[in-house]
């Protein structure tokens, strides 16, 4: 049974249609990047998800269970985008007043403050207030108070924005904790190397549709780039690019796009040897989720 | 260069509504309230700003008689010899006030001067003689003007009563100012005169009311804080929905501003000898239910704005506004009495009456009851709104 379960999500505020017909899913123990330029619906559809909005059409169910609006589900963890924390209480008061909020008490509330502070390296400053942290503490004791309830199905909304890579590596191996020990994760973020790196999945979302989804390789087929990026750094520049090349920005750099390497790249070079040129360095690659989502959602600035 | 900086300057403040507000609005706003209430703009002005006073003619010959009809002459005095049909103070209508009944008005603060006429006064209108009975002024000391006006009003209503009567004007040259008044009077204040200062209290409670006011807006203003950090989002996606959450900042404003009050009066009672240990229960009770309205605007004022400058803009305006028509700057009952009836749209006007009553007029506890039942009322009108217009921040 698939986690989380959207279909043919709708909702229109005023005379904007926010979500359009979405449907996506997530399977147990998955990691799946949510990716779409601003105003594409990403927070409208996670706060569908958390019951926060109303849906005009279609439905969100949870392991099976429809999300009602309104109701609060104590197998789900929302992580905002914003640090919602309390600036002047501390780590340890802000980790027992959002565990209270979503149901712990007692015995089991210290441990999993205890838990939290020790996963989140804040041990040592859980009796100082949140607002003499830095950037990066507060998006892990904000991450923290998103699942310390131990939801299964955790949201997570651009959980590294604007944090240092030394703390976007803790944070994502915080989340690797959480699906070792089952926690299903939906995340968005603009970081598109990030996701490409760490997603297992991808659902790109625009004008609230689903307009692709599956792993990169998958992707990069949806977007019509299938195929090798083959790069060129020439010994000198050169005006007019031979046949099968184009230049990429700068006159002494040529690409081209083939579909087998094997047989194809040494007529590309010999092309090149041809007209005179020698060259200097040579790379191939496939297309990035980066070329990906800007094929399929397009170049033009989103407000 | 400089030029452009002006204009930038301009740009911005004409794109800036709070400061706006605050730059034209405010003022405008309270120079239209101290207009009012010192100048009057009202055609009723004359009529509305002359001070109420009961007569207790002790004397009743035909002299007492005449002076009281003097005084009901007097442009300036609204005078009752009897009490009148649907009068705020003790006393069947139309029986005649006597000293203890005048003496009750006052206190009660129904009006702020009464005056007796002793036994034996008919001897006293214009004789310049010894030995002459006095007119006793009751005076409440929250408003010292009333009764010396009333005192020099007196005068002139004696010399009218001479004039008519043909009393005869009987000079003793050299003597004391009180040896050569028309009518010589006794002024005695009927409340707080054991007191050393009788004004702290009124003072205390207008500023700490004012305070809470101000303070509760701005701690409403938390809401917005927490829409912006997301932290409210958070919070509603938990366990507790709207009214829970409501519910606790209602409750934090109004214990935060009972511990403002508290402090307040303490203070004064430390340093101004406030009576505030022998006027405990009244204290408690006007405390918690002036804190409780003030909590609840608070949340009307966050709940209305859309951002920590609105909040700002709006909070002074109203704030402000409402302070200076209830009574925390300027005493309502020095403003005309159309105007003194208008400031009840505010909660603060009842809850400073209600203070009044407890340390000026030392009024039992059953007295604030008119200002407890007003005090509730606005809080759950204010309640009302602010749950209204959360609804903003509930399910989209």
């Amino acid at each position: 049974m698939a986690v989380l379960e959207i279909h043919e999500a709708r909702k229109r505020f005023g005379a904007t249609q926010a979500l359009d017909g979405v449907s996506l899913s997530l399977g147990e123990g998955e990691l799946l990047g949510l990716l779409g330029p601003n105003g594409a619906g990403k927070t409208t559809l996670i706060r569908a998800i958390a019951g926060r909005v109303r849906l005009d059409q279609g439905t969100v169910t949870i392991f099976g269970r429809a999300v009602a609006a309104g109701a609060p589900r104590s197998d789900l963890g929302v992580v905002p985008q914003e640090n919602a924390l309390y600036p002047l209480l501390t780590a340890r008061e802000n980790l027992e007043t959002f565990g209270r909020l979503n149901g712990l008490e007692g015995k089991r509330l210290r441990e999993r403050t205890a838990w939290a502070l020790e996963w989140t390296g804040l041990a040592d400053r859980a009796q100082s207030v949140v607002r003499s942290y830095s950037g990066g503490m507060k998006r892990r004791l904000n991450l923290a108070c998103g699942v310390l309830h131990e939801p299964k199905l955790v949201l997570l909304d651009e959980p590294t924005v604007g944090v240092d890579p030394q703390s976007r590596e803790k944070i994502y191996d915080m989340l690797g904790a959480l699906r070792a020990d089952g926690a299903s994760l939906l995340l968005t973020t603009h970081y598109l190397e990030e996701a490409e790196a760490r997603c297992e999945r991808i659902v790109v979302v625009d004008h609230g549709r689903a307009i692709a989804s599956g792993t990169l390789p998958e992707l990069v087929d949806q977007a019509g780039l299938a195929g090798r990026l083959v790069r060129l750094r020439l010994d000198r520049e050169a005006p007019a690019p031979p046949s099968g090349f184009r230049h990429d920005g700068d006159p002494g750099v040529l690409v081209a796009t083939i579909r087998d390497v094997g047989s194809e790249l040494p007529g590309l070079l010999a092309r090149v040897h041809d007209a005179g040129f020698g060259v200097r360095d040579l790379e191939v690659r496939t297309a990035s989720l980066q070329a990906v989502f800007l094929k399929l959602t397009g170049r033009e600035l989103r407000e | 260069m400089i030029a452009l900086l002006v204009k930038s300057a301009w740009i911005q403040l004409a794109r800036d509504r709070a400061a706006q507000v605050l730059s034209f609005v405010v003022p405008i706003v309270f120079f239209s309230i101290f207009a009012i209430i010192f100048g009057g703009s009202g055609t009723n002005v004359d009529r509305t700003s002359r001070v109420r006073v009961v007569v207790a003619d002790e004397s009743r010959t035909e002299r007492s008689q005449a002076l009281v009809r003097a005084l009901e002459a007097d442009s300036s005095l609204r005078v009752h010899a009897t009490v009148p049909a649907g009068g705020r103070g003790p006393g069947r209508s139309g029986e005649p006030f006597t000293r203890e009944l005048a003496e009750q008005w006052v206190k009660r603060g129904v009006v702020s001067v009464a005056i007796v006429l002793p036994v034996g006064i008919e001897w006293s209108i214009m004789s310049f003689q010894g030995g002459r009975v006095p007119a006793v002024i009751l005076s409440d000391p929250s408003d010292p003007v009333a009764s010396r006006l009333v005192g020099g009003l007196l005068q002139r209503a004696a010399l009218r009563v001479s004039a008519s009567g043909g009393g005869i004007l009987d000079l003793a040259p050299g003597g004391a100012v009180e040896a050569m008044m028309p009518l010589p009077f006794e002024t005695h204040q009927v409340l707080g005169e054991k007191r050393g200062n009788t004004m702290i209290s009124f003072y205390a409670a207008g500023i700490a009311v004012m305070f809470i006011m101000f303070a509760a807006a701005g701690a409403g203003g938390v809401l917005i804080e927490e829409t912006e950090s997301g932290t409210l989002e958070r919070v509603l996606t938990s366990g507790l929905g709207m009214n829970g959450l409501l519910l606790a900042k209602w409750l934090s404003l109004t214990s935060f501003a009972c511990a403002q009050i508290v402090v307040m009066f303490v203070w004064g009672m430390l340093v101004f000898k406030l009576p505030l240990l022998s006027h405990l229960p009244g204290f408690i009770l006007m405390t918690v239910f002036t804190a409780a309205a003030a909590a609840a605007f608070g949340l009307v004022l966050a709940t209305l704005a859309r951002t920590r400058q609105q909040l700002s803009g709006l909070a002074n305006l109203v704030v402000l506004g409402l302070n200076a028509l209830g009574g925390s700057m300027f005493p309502r009952f020095l403003m005309s009495e159309s105007l003194q009836q208008f400031s009840l749209i505010g909660f603060n006007a009842w809850a400073l009456d209600g203070y009044l009553k407890v340390f000026w007029r030392e009024a039992p506890l059953a007295a604030l009851a008119p200002q407890l039942l007003a005090l509730m009322a606005f809080t759950a009108l204010f309640l009302y709104l602010a749950r209204r217009l959360a609804r903003r921040w509930e399910t989209a």
